[in-house]
């Protein structure tokens, strides 16, 4: 009905003049939302940033692979009976793929053996130390999901003839040869010189623990070679379908068991790991940081609306006198009830939109310094945030709105 | 800036009076304060009818204002019955209450009662907006009512701009602006010097020639001989009422 759309634009248009009015006093009730509003959109910020930078790191490490190691991820009690697994040594790999090439419809695509160790690469008087460096064969490139800035990974062919021939991550290649390509220069890695054929993309960092930027693939009869004699490897296999990980893991530990010739019965002697792993420890982190600005936001906008009640509480005493002249005009119940609320719902709309420009700001702050920290401020924040606002508003002005709107009009207009 | 009364020097005219707007029967109203119980109206029984312009008069707690609350349905009867156009008033429920108020009752108050940060049109348009009318109508049917209380030129102005008997004006264009079946004043002049308050009646007395109904409370004699018929209340009680030429 029109009459309820004229009061309610009258009520916006007489709830921003008293605003307007009253500055100090709207703009320091309005604080208690504006710290509310930061906390949970900064808390919003941090958990997705925390999510993307890890969804991130996962599609470089590539989402459908699992990993056979001798050493299960995350904590064990039992260290002992893993201890004494045997090796796992890189031509399981090949025996792994002869048993898929067997098995029709498997859900398994390929099994690659990656070694890795720090190194450090030098060109000349430039050096980078503690460079992950990661021996493995060609296929490895179907297994990761890499961008490359220049050129490529090595072949088959060069990795088969013993080659010294290597791909550098992008920090690498622009600490040694700033600014200018790397590809066909040569570099030392723990001082043994390797040919650079390709240049990864940058592929950023996750919360700064570890940079996929600082690596440096090179084949793995090479790194056998020179860097590692009788080390772990690890074996990962590429799965054909993302959606079936457990069947695929099923799969993969019975070819593994056939690898090793292990009786049925037998305890798997091995351990097959997946990102899973990753993101169940991370999740008390996001936990942690959920539940502390939940506190802060519950709590502040607790205070923010016992703030906003008051003040509507004080703004319904002083004008009681002109609720009683309203509804001497005609204003039903429900017109000043209106009035009251959306008077508190602006305060509160106020604070909100005025701490999601601090958040804005504080986000853009924040990614100014630190480029690799992964936070986005997103369009979903907004509307929660401005949410939130209204909801606040509702709920602290509906007690003295109500208490406006039931006002006897005698009572109100004799009020001084 | 005058109003330029027509009928001031004129006689007076008396018009024939219509339907019967108001009808109370034995209304009484008590208030109680604690232990005590004031009786505020003992039983008033009184008609209204159209084209009247009636005075109520009495000494200070006879119970006029809340006669005139009773009338303006701001208030309900503790007994007794109250017609008004023929509808009982005394069972209606809060939201009726507030539509006649709206529709059918024009107030004025002693201490104006504007908006204060609003401009005189925004306080005039305020009934329509409760009567659900569009901005444009609202606008145009506000100006034209300011302007018949000659305010045509101080629409924009706010209450704190304008002169008591200015804002007693507005306050007047805002209870006629819906045109009500009746028009309310209680002590109209209250705030005003003597000058002021005469220009207001006469004021009313042209609002009175153009077809409106009033009923104005007043303890001073000089503003009750403007108005055709006085009743006068003492104690909750009707003690006379009397037509004058
Ligand atoms: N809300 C109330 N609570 C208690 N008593 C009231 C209330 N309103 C009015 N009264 C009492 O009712 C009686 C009549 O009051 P009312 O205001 O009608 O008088 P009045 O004739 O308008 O007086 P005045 O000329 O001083 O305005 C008074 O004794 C007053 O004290
Ligand atoms: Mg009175």
């Amino acid at each position: 009905m029109n009459r309820l759309l004229y009061e309610f634009t009258e009520s916006v248009r007489i709830a921003w003049t008293q605003i307007r009015a009253n500055k100090m006093r709207s703009v320091l009730t309005a604080l208690g939302v504006i710290i509310g509003i930061v906390a949970v959109t900064l808390m919003g910020t941090a958990i997705r940033g925390i999510d993307t930078g890890f969804q991130n790191s996962l599609a470089m490490l590539g989402e459908d692979v699992l990993y056979i190691e001798k050493w299960p991820w995350g904590p064990v009690e039992d260290w002992w009976n893993y201890n004494n697994r045997p090796r796992i040594r890189p031509e399981y790999a090949e025996r792994i793929n002869r048993v898929i090439a067997g098995t029709p419809n498997s859900l398994l695509q390929i099994a690659v053996p990656v070694l890795t160790r720090g190194c450090s690469v030098k060109v000349g008087d430039a050096k980078v130390s503690g460079v992950f460096t990661i021996g493995t064969l060609a296929e490895y490139a179907r297994l990761i999901s890499a961008d490359y800035k220049e050129g490529r990974l090595f072949n088959e062919a060069e990795a088969g003839s013993g080659r010294q021939v290597v791909a550098l991550g992008h920090d690498v290649a622009e600490a040694l040869f700033p600014g200018r390509s790397a590809v066909g220069e040569t570099v030392m890695v723990n001082g043994q010189p390797f040919e650079v054929v390709g240049v990864f993309a940058k592929q950023g960092e996750f919360l700064g623990l570890f940079s996929f930027d600082n690596q440096a693939v090179l084949p793995l009869t090479a790194f056998q070679k020179y860097f590692a004699g009788r080390q772990d490897a690890s074996i990962r296999v590429k799965v054909t379908d993302k959606l079936r990980l457990a069947e695929a893991r099923e799969e993969l530990t019975g070819a593994m068991r056939r690898v090793r010739g292990q009786l049925p019965g037998e305890r798997d002697n091995f351990s097959v790991n997946e990102q899973a792993a990753f993101k169940a420890q991370l999740d008390p982190v996001k936990q942690g940081i959920a539940m502390a600005g939940l506190f802060i936001t519950g709590l502040s906008l607790f205070v923010g609306a016992i703030g906003i009640m008051n003040i509507t509480f004080v703004s319904v005493k002083e004008r009681t006198k002109e609720i009683g002249t309203r509804k001497a005009l005609g204003a039903r119940r429900r017109t000043i009830l209106l009035q009251f609320l959306i008077e508190a719902v602006s305060i509160c709309l106020i604070g909100g939109v005025v701490g999601l420009l601090l958040t804005y700001g504080l986000v853009a702050g924040v990614g100014a310094v630190f480029p690799s920290f992964p936070i986005v401020f997103s369009f979903s924040l907004v509307f929660v945030g401005l949410a939130v606002s209204v909801a606040t508003g509702i709920v602290s002005g509906f007690a003295p709105a109500w208490g406006a709107a039931r006002l006897d009009p005698v009572v109100a207009l004799r009020y001084e | 800036m005058s109003p330029a009364p027509s009928t001031s020097a004129a006689p007076r005219a008396t018009r024939a009076p219509g339907a019967t707007v108001i009808e109370i029967d034995g209304v009484t109203k008590l208030y109680k304060m604690g232990a005590e119980t004031v009786h505020a109206l003992r039983g008033v029984s009184l008609n209204v009818r159209r084209n009247e312009y009636l005075a109520i008069m009495g000494p200070s707690g006879s119970g006029k204002s809340t006669l005139m609350n009773m009338l303006g349905c701001l208030d309900t009867p503790t007994s007794g019955r109250y017609f008004f156009g023929g509808k009982n008033v005394s069972t209606m429920t809060d939201d009726e209450l507030a539509d006649i108020r709206n529709r059918e009752i024009g107030f004025v108050f002693q201490t104006f009662n504007l908006l204060p940060r609003s401009t005189a049109l925004a306080n005039v348009e305020l009934p329509l907006v409760y009567a659900g009318l569009g901005s444009t109508a609202r606008r145009e049917k506000a100006g034209l009512t300011l302007a018949n209380v000659g305010l045509g030129d101080r629409m924009g102005h706010k209450p704190n701009e304008l002169s008591g008997g200015q804002r007693q004006r507005v306050a007047i264009a805002r209870a006629l602006v819906n045109n009500p079946s009746i028009l309310l004043a209680d002590e109209p002049t209250g705030n005003l010097d003597s000058r002021t308050g005469e220009e207001i009646m006469q004021l009313l007395e042209e609002l009175y020639a153009q077809g409106n109904t009033i009923i104005v409370v007043t303890h001073e004699e000089d503003i009750a001989r403007h108005a055709r018929r006085i009743v006068r209340l003492r104690d909750g009680l009707i003690e006379s009422d009397v037509s004058q030429a």
